[in-house]
């Protein structure tokens, strides 16, 4: 497949804003249970407004993906059957209960409704936030559907495809949360780095998992059963075009298997073990600044894993343009 | 339920392009229209055709053949280009089977095309929206038309009858008896989408020649042995 940079950029940076949320609502957990002492209004505040950001940026990229962008508003239609119009309608739904968050905190609406439990404040903060915690969450899985949908790209069709998803939303969003917490000298950073490096080797696990399963996957599909001729040495002549068409662009990443090569080992170490040094040194130096730059080394790195995830999808549409002649 | 469909012979195929021309034709100037192109006579020409024509080449030389292979949107059964429409302007019509695009509802986010495991469907640069093979819809219900005219262009176009075009869903009609008696199969029928367009496969007229049939030989099958000559008087030796 071709790698659109539009989807490349929406998928990595709602995936970061929908992360940062979550810690956020992390720390209010980690303060709620008394294993912390509360954060300050300003730091939800404008957590919240740093995902919001995210989410938005998101959105406006996606925004470049489409032919009629006029027509976005039309996508809610079919949620019944598609994975993209329920990702097109939960998108909003996340940057909403984000902005409620941050607004909620920003007001100072923490006083508690109810006590649960005779310790569980219940508060209008703690309750927008769980909505758009299982909000983040149902996106995750949207987003990773709209490809794990598709069920002849068998690179694509897999739980590693949804895990890795979320997975790597989770890292780079908690490794923000991390640099922002360790930038206003905040006690969460170490919580958030704790979580980080778990989430970050877990998808690390996760995603070698799948390269390997990827690299060993046997194609259904054969020119012999595209076009019904049964022998052994069947090869394409002619596409019917001489320039290429929509079918040569969309579905070809167009370079050589040493680009794909080094984007991969590429990716693996920029996501993996140079953010993880760097934190470990941020913890050592106590570093506030740290964590910044290696959020957006990781981000880099996870935006050549999204290209690479799209580079070696092989669409079974292939099989009828391998010759131009 | 009706299901329109295209049943393509391969036998009959000489690779002629009559039916992407045709198509292009009818479909740039109509309502499925404008098809544009890109540098058509320039360095890499490029466009939207709803209909294509490839060739494969089967074997290894000196043994080889060549396959003429036209290629438009299947209209398949279970299509998976219909579901994953987030707006809803993909759809198979209920009347006739035929999967089309609503222009004015297309957002142009090309998902229908990721999910087509035929590359049937190609996005217009000029309109911004995904087009593909109508099977002429536009001629094929048009009343004003002779009836002989309500079928596709390129099946109008075909010099060889390659194209035949009828109801797949009724077991009398000419295309299902072609895809019954004529061996009719589907494309990647392991993707589960269950297109209606079928091919017939290339067939060869082949005579198989015994040596016996050139050269004579007396008692072909040996049924009796040869007596050999005993002296004896035989009937060559009467005189008549």
């Amino acid at each position: 497949m071709h790698p659109a940079f539009s989807v490349l950029f929406l998928t990595t940076l709602i995936g970061t804003g929908q992360g940062l949320f979550l810690a956020l609502y992390t720390g209010q957990c980690y303060s709620l249970a008394s294993f912390l002492p509360e954060q300050s209004t300003e730091f939800y505040t404008f957590g919240s407004l740093l995902a919001l950001l995210l989410l938005l940026a998101g959105l406006l990229a996606s925004f470049f993906h489409l032919g009629r962008p006029e027509r976005a508003w039309r996508t809610a239609a079919r949620w019944r059957s598609s994975w993209l119009s329920r990702e097109v309608l939960l998108l909003p739904l996340v940057m909403a209960l984000t902005a409620a968050f941050g607004l909620a905190h920003w007001l100072g609406y923490t006083q508690p409704w109810f006590t649960l439990g005779g310790w569980l404040r219940v508060d209008p903060t703690l309750t927008i936030g769980l909505a758009a915690t299982l909000a983040s969450f149902a996106l995750f899985g949207c987003t990773a559907m709209v490809y794990a949908g598709v069920p002849f790209l068998r690179e694509w069709r897999s739980t590693f495809t949804v895990v890795n998803f979320t997975l790597f939303g989770l890292s780079s969003g908690f490794l923000l949360a991390t640099g922002f917490a360790a930038y206003s000298g905040n006690h969460l950073a170490a919580v958030y780095g704790g979580w980080w490096v778990v989430f970050t080797v877990l998808a690390m696990l996760s995603r070698l998992a799948s390269l390997y399963r990827n690299a060993h996957l046997k194609q259904k599909s054969t020119t012999q059963s595209a076009i019904g001729v049964r022998h052994q040495f069947v090869v394409q002549k002619a596409q019917g075009a001489t320039g290429g068409s929509f079918n040569t662009r969309e579905f070809f990443h167009g370079r050589s298997e040493a680009t794909l090569e080094w984007v991969r080992r590429s990716f693996v170490i920029l996501v993996f073990p140079v953010p993880i040094l760097m934190i470990g040194t941020a913890y050592l130096t106590h570093s506030r600044t740290l964590a910044i730059v290696a959020f957006f080394i990781q981000y880099a790195g996870l935006l050549a894993e999204r290209w690479y995830f799209f580079a070696e999808a092989r669409h079974p549409q292939n099989l009828y343009y391998q010759s131009v002649a | 339920m009706t299901q329109m469909a295209l049943v393509i012979d391969l036998n009959v195929c000489v690779g002629c392009h009559a039916c992407v021309t045709s198509c292009k034709q009818w479909n740039t100037s109509g309502w499925a229209g404008p098809l544009v192109d890109q540098n058509p006579y320039d360095a890499d020409p490029t466009g939207t055709f709803f209909n294509r024509v490839q060739t494969f080449e089967v074997g290894t030389f000196p043994d080889t053949e060549t396959v003429h292979f036209p290629k438009s949107c299947l209209h398949c059964e279970e299509p998976p280009c219909v579901p994953v429409c987030p707006t809803g302007a993909s759809y198979k019509r209920a009347d006739n089977g035929i999967v089309l695009v609503d222009y004015d509802k297309c957002i142009g986010c090309r998902y229908c095309s990721w999910a087509c495991p035929y590359g049937a469907r190609e996005f217009d640069e000029k309109q911004r929206v995904m087009k593909k093979c109508t099977l002429c819809i536009d001629r094929i219900s048009d009343q004003t038309l002779p009836e002989r005219e309500r079928r596709p262009a390129c099946v109008m176009a075909c010099p060889t009858s390659a194209r035949l075009f009828g109801d797949v869903h009724d077991p009398d009609s000419e295309v299902s008896i072609a895809i019954r008696e004529r061996g009719g199969y589907q494309l990647l029928p392991e993707c589960g989408t269950q297109p209606a367009n079928h091919y017939l496969p290339r067939r060869k007229t082949r005579m198989y020649i015994h040596p016996e049939e050139l050269t004579r030989v007396d008692n072909p099958l040996l049924k009796e042995e040869f007596i050999g000559d005993e002296g004896d008087e035989t009937l060559d030796d009467v005189a008549w």
